[in-house]
């Protein structure tokens, strides 16, 4: 191989895509290495603080574009206080800096200042794709800079920020010029939108394939944009209220018709469910559907719609569509690949599915092979005869809302449901557990789970036995985060080297000490053990030191950070 | 199965008094102790505990009844208390995001069921502001029937005529108009537009006690 020019290695890499078999490839050799990492164009880094920018630019010249995470998972869940970090402005400074060639920029869970996305915006004349999931820290005057500036932009998708609005005035910014526009989401912002200047852009826009509206868009505005774009491949719905017999809505009709490349809808945010019918034509054609910020949409509305959803490989939906309309999904939806069941009350912790509903998608729907389930009951008997279902699950997480809820039949843990799931789902990747949980579980885990990369643990276990079987046997972990279990010292240092193999670890309300957690800081330089500690006073525990509220740890080859809040300790 | 159970509870009736709603559901958990723990300046650890040792009223369809009427009890208090009653929640659980959350706070939907209709419907009560907004809508909706407007005034189409009532967090049946807007549209959990004549010994509401806005 050493014989071949490095323009024919490149060549070759060109065909390795996945951040994952590049990184093999680097690992190669010296002029693998050289030549893999001269030629890398998209980065990928899980945890922002692993590394700094300048390593990142030097490492990979040719980068074009990058996807950084920032907080920890358990943020979305308020377990991290504000301020915790996370910040992208750094990055896009040092790009800018070093003029690197960046032309899309992918974050997650990240603080995004306004002042970060003016920079973004003047900085690089060729960007093209911004894409923020779960962030915060900007307003529409950042999303103005934006569309101001970015001559090629063609991606502007926003997922699930905070965003505070300044009311729609970001939306004019986009130059008349602007006709490049392939996707465009901003659902999830909560102002109004100058109604004329949406309609315009789109207009202009002819290679839009994906639009999520937000939900100030009414529905005559939707029945004009989408008789000007039935090319669009992934529609987001903004509020849908309307009178079945009106004008609007036969002109809706007749534009939905015409959109015969849509796959995914989504949205339906203030919707009057009587007028659903209009988008029964295209339902045979989908293969993604979110109705999870829709609970207008119910019962026999609801099912009629997803009876003509025969093509569905994922949905997400409410649990208000209850064990009997999962039965409907489970007849009807047979190449269903990933279902997402939300709570539709969170705050009370009522779910109206049970173990049933699971089953009997599972038995409905063979191709599954990823689920997030919120449900009010398990029991061992059903997870069984899920494993048994559908062995191909990658992602398997379910929560019953009582968090330490026993089998609802038995009364007994469900460690043995569990256990079945990970001894016949070889290929499982990510799980989270819930309801009552014993050590047992935790060996099962260990035992089978050789895939596993994530788990997701809350009020589990015995004793650090638990914690110790999983970090002993699943060989591929990289992401472990616990809340609210027994687990101490023992386990955190049993085997301090597995962590430099690990993404990261979060243990909250759990029995480690800060003597445990000095502990692994000296022995382990190239980790960050970061406690938050919250209250003046903690429980001192029997090696005379405190119990820590929240720790979180994670390898990096660059050292503490710099700007940690005064309430994190880097020890 | 831990014999911490005994002492965790006894921890939380003494917080209890002090603070009654923090105790009233999530009890036993950790995280409801870690609240706990601040008021009372670090007596309680992070202990697990044991969701069967009480007052969770996570709604379960097999709860126990005793453990159900208790919890119903302990709402009628806690309402009257302190209207409306939020609900405890342990930091971090359920693991939902706090976006979908507040997206679905923003959508109160509850049913509407009218005496003499086939159906039910349902109304989204964040979507308006007053008593006679959505008495409106409601009229829109069921367009046969009309409805017996709560300052008493009677508007006959059909002949029908139906008072408004609905059924608040205790499971009470109650009158439309007595409580401020923002009041009922916390305790409202559906609505039934009951025919006149079995409302019959209702009193008809003087228009002075009546509240139209969202005061």
């Amino acid at each position: 191989m050493n014989y071949f020019p490095d323009e024919v290695l490149e060549h070759v890499f060109d065909f390795v895509t996945s951040h994952r078999d590049r990184n093999s490839l680097s690992q190669v050799c010296k002029s693998w290495y050289r030549i893999e990492s001269s030629s890398r164009q998209k980065v990928f880094i899980g945890n922002c603080y692993a590394i700094s920018p300048e390593r990142v630019i030097e490492r990979f010249p040719g980068l074009k574009s990058i996807t950084l995470k920032g907080k920890p998972h358990f943020a979305d869940f308020n377990l991290v206080p504000n301020d915790w970090g996370g910040f992208v402005y750094p990055w896009i400074e040092a790009f800018a800096r070093n003029r690197v060639g960046l032309e899309e920029l992918q974050l997650k869970r990240m603080v995004v200042s306004d002042e970060s996305l003016e920079l973004l915006s003047r900085c690089f004349p060729n960007f093209k794709s911004l894409v923020l999931v779960s962030c915060e820290g900007f307003t529409t005057d950042g999303l103005a800079a934006i569309a101001a500036n970015c001559r090629f932009l063609r991606e502007l998708d926003l997922q699930e920020n905070e965003v505070e609005d300044h009311r729609g005035h970001w939306l004019g910014c986009f130059p008349d010029s602007c006709t490049s526009l392939t996707s465009l989401n901003f659902a999830c912002l909560k102002g109004d939108i100058n109604l004329g200047v949406l309609e315009r852009l789109v207009a202009r826009s002819p290679n839009l394939r994906s639009l999520r509206l937000n939900r100030a868009v009414p529905l005559d505005t939707l029945q004009k944009i989408l008789m000007q774009s039935p090319q669009l491949l992934d529609l987001g719905v903004g509020s849908y209220v309307n009178d079945p017999d009106s004008e609007i809505y036969s002109k809706l009709v007749t534009a939905i018709q015409k959109c015969e490349s849509v796959r995914s809808l989504s949205g339906f945010l203030d919707v009057a469910p009587h007028c659903l019918p209009a988008f029964h034509s295209i339902c045979p054609n989908l293969t993604s559907l979110n109705l999870s910020y829709a609970p207008g949409i119910h019962g026999s509305e609801l099912t009629k719609l997803i009876h003509h959803c025969r093509k569905l490989q994922r949905l997400w939906i409410l649990d208000c569509i209850g064990d009997k309309g999962l039965e409907v999904v489970a007849s009807t939806c047979k190449d269903l690949q990933e279902l997402r069941v939300f709570p539709s009350d969170p705050y009370v912790g009522n779910a109206a599915v049970t173990e049933e509903g699971l089953v009997a998608i599972s038995s409905g729907c063979p191709k599954l092979n990823s689920i997030l389930y919120f449900c009010q009951q398990m029991t061992n008997a059903a997870l069984i005869t899920v494993a048994k279902n559908c062995p191909n699950f990658t992602r398997f997480r379910l929560c019953i809302l009582d968090p330490t809820k026993p089998d609802a039949v038995t009364m007994q843990p469900l460690d043995e449901g569990f256990g079945a799931i990970v001894h016949s789902c070889r290929g499982l990747r990510r799980l989270s557990l819930s309801g009552l949980l014993t050590d047992q579980v935790f060996l099962y885990i260990g035992m089978y789970a050789e895939q596993l990369e994530m788990l997701s643990i809350a009020f589990a276990g015995d004793s650090d036995k638990g914690m110790q079987y999983v970090l002993n046997g699943c060989k591929k972990l990289r992401k472990l985060e616990i809340m609210d279990c027994p687990f101490g010292n023992g386990a955190l240092l049993m085997d301090v080297g597995k962590y430099e193999t690990m993404r990261s670890l979060w243990m909250s309300s759990c029995e480690v000490t800060l003597g445990g957690c000095k502990t692994l800081a000296k022995l382990m330089p190239r980790l960050n053990v970061e406690i938050m500690n919250e209250n003046e006073l903690a429980d001192f525990s029997a090696d005379h030191t405190p119990k820590v509220n929240k720790m979180y740890l994670y390898r990096t080859l660059v050292g503490r950070r710099k700007d940690a809040p005064e309430y994190v300790c880097t020890l | 199965m831990s014999p911490e159970i005994g002492t965790h509870q006894l921890e939380s009736d003494t917080a209890g008094d002090m603070n009654f709603k923090e105790t009233e559901l999530t009890l036993a958990l950790p995280g409801e102790s870690r609240t706990l723990k601040e008021m009372n300046g670090g007596t309680i650890g992070t202990k697990r505990g044991f969701l069967e040792t009480v007052d969770l009223n996570l709604g379960s369809p097999r709860a126990d009844c005793s453990d159900k009427d208790r919890n119903e009890s302990e709402n009628d208090v806690l309402t009257a208390a302190k209207p409306p009653a939020a609900k405890a929640q342990v930091v971090g659980w359920p693991p939902v995001r706090d976006y979908r959350k507040n997206a679905m706070k923003s959508c109160k939907y509850v049913k509407v069921a009218v005496d003499g209709a086939p159906y039910l419907r349902k109304v989204n009560l964040e979507m308006y502001n007053s008593y006679e907004q959505l008495l409106s809508a409601l009229e829109d909706m069921f367009s046969c029937f009309t409805i017996r407007n709560y300052l008493n005034e009677r508007k006959m189409v059909n002949g029908v005529e139906n008072v408004p009532t609905y059924e608040d967090k205790d499971g009470d049946w109650m009158m439309l108009g007595d409580v401020p807007w923002k009041m009922f549209v916390e305790s409202c959990k559906r609505l039934r537009l009951m025919k006149s004549s079995e409302a019959n010994g209702l009193a008809p509401r003087t228009p002075s006690k009546c509240s139209s806005t969202s005061g």
